[in-house]
């Protein structure tokens, strides 16, 4: 039985109650100034250090996957982009990789069919709904911005606007939602988590490979979006003041106003937590992926010699080197040489040029 | 090989990104906007609901108003303590808060909301611009 889900959950609830707690029993400066700034110091400083350890780490082989013809003979068309020979096709392998999970789609699912007959069906779902994922939660981040910047640049506005283009509004008096403008981006990141979660925990297959670790950013994430989502429509916040708050975070003059209400406290202590272990999670993928030796090596292995560049300098001794310091000795003991003495240089580029 | 510039070049501007709310506010104090409210706000002394709740709820207020005239032709709007109000922005609201610019904008710009109530409600003739 695999129960890993529970402890992620359990962690997220616990995460919610120390937060409800310590804001009733009055840690607003706790929680609203103090562990924002530790969460964001952690976040930089081992986002840089698992960074810089891959810097580190030696890439001893050229090991690009390959999903294409390589470059060979002039006839043979190769695949710039699957197999990239040049630097410009590993920018758009990358590129592809990194905005549209490229290797994602190719993702297949093996089927037994009536025969007994094997196929493998395209299985776009993890594509689709991770792309929705991704996308989604990076439009909130950067619509979040609106809140920590003053004045609001207009590139920001001009998201906000694209994001609530289209008007919803529910009125009845037991369900009220939809004010003001409807983003769909936190709607979409609230589907795409859920749909992410749900297939951890229905699919026997990918259950098994579940861990504890894999549950618990997406319990978390979807505990972001949720209360997210319940304080601008349900539990309406004052908005100005929880601006002032971050306002306050990002100008260094950090504030906890009266008028914050404890759902936000709530929703930041989760935002914290995911920042804090962000740099020692999966969730590091986001540095991750731009290292990927498999995806950012060009394809040129039989083109080019590619060397460790961390190859520590061994002193070597080549056979050339050795036979010119013993090959005198070498012909007076009878033992072949590649290379006679100096005295007839035509006959022996003649027997090289054979060789 | 340039490998590691390349990585440190790429984690700098990953950091400077994520800082940016940092370096963007530096320097500058953006104190919260504070809503002036005209003598007539003041004498009345109580809005149609709490200060409290009109900070955070005025939105779903003005909305269920707009949907009970449009909808249900029902003009009045009894509030929690008994009292009585037109559902109207112009002829209720606006007749305090006649300093739209002053008191509607200051907060909405601040938190960059772009309310669809001036679609309609443009020619406000309490403000002279």
């Amino acid at each position: 039985m695999n129960v890993k889900y529970m402890y992620s959950l359990l962690a997220v609830v616990a995460l919610l109650l120390i937060a409800w707690i310590g804001v009733a029993i009055g840690l607003k400066v706790v929680f609203g100034v103090i562990f924002p700034y530790l969460a964001v110091i952690i976040f930089i400083a081992g986002f840089a250090y698992r960074v810089m350890g891959w810097a580190r780490s030696a890439v001893p082989f050229a090991i690009p996957t390959t999903c294409g013809q390589q470059k060979s003979l002039p006839w043979i068309k190769p695949n710039a982009v699957d197999n990239p020979f040049s630097k410009s096709g590993v920018v758009a392998r990358m590129a592809l990789e990194i905005l549209l999970f490229r290797s994602l789609f190719r993702n297949t699912r093996m089927k037994l069919h009536q025969g007994p007959k094997l196929a493998y069906n395209l299985e776009i779902f993890l594509w689709v709904g991770a792309l929705a994922f991704h996308w989604a939660f990076f439009t909130v981040i950067v619509r979040h911005l609106r809140l920590f910047l003053n004045p609001v640049p207009m590139p920001i506005q001009l998201l906000e606007n694209v994001d609530s283009f289209f008007r919803l509004e529910i009125l009845y008096d037991s369900f009220k939602m939809a004010l003001p403008g409807v983003y769909m981006s936190g709607l979409v990141l609230l589907l795409a988590v859920t749909y992410l979660l749900l297939r951890r925990l229905f699919i026997p297959t990918v259950r098994y490979i579940s861990q504890a670790a894999d549950y618990f950013p997406l319990f978390l994430i979807f505990g972001i979006a949720l209360t997210g989502i319940l304080m601008r429509y349900f539990f309406k916040v004052d908005i100005v003041s929880t601006k002032e708050l971050t306002m306050g975070l990002v100008t260094f003059h950090p504030t906890v106003p009266d008028g914050v209400s404890t759902i936000f406290f709530i929703h930041l202590f989760f935002v914290c937590t995911l920042l804090a272990y962000f740099p020692f999670s999966k969730l590091m993928h986001l540095g991750g992926i731009f290292l990927s030796p498999t995806r950012n090596l060009p394809a040129d292995t039989r083109a080019r010699r590619h060397v460790n560049p961390w190859n520590y300098p061994v002193p070597v001794h080549t056979y050339e080197e050795y036979e010119d310091e013993f090959r005198d000795k070498m012909i007076e003991a009878g033992l072949p040489v590649e290379r006679m003495p100096e005295e007839t240089p035509e006959e022996q580029t003649d027997t090289d040029e054979k060789e | 090989m340039n490998d590691k510039k390349l990585i440190i070049a790429g984690l700098v501007i990953f950091i400077a990104i994520a800082l940016f709310p940092f370096l963007y506010n530096m320097g500058k104090a953006s104190p919260a906007p504070d809503p002036v409210l005209t003598p007539e706000a003041k004498a009345a002394k109580q809005c149609v609901r709490s200060r409290q709740y009109m900070r955070a709820d005025h939105m779903h207020l003005l909305d269920q108003w707009r949907h009970n005239v449009v909808r249900d032709a029902n003009h009045i709007y009894v509030s929690p303590n008994g009292k009585q109000y037109e559902m109207s922005l112009t002829r209720t609201c606006l007749e305090c808060h006649s300093n739209k610019a002053e008191f509607c904008d200051r907060c909405h710009d601040y938190a960059s909301v772009r309310p669809y109530c001036w679609d309609c409600h443009l020619d406000n003739p309490k403000e002279n611009k």
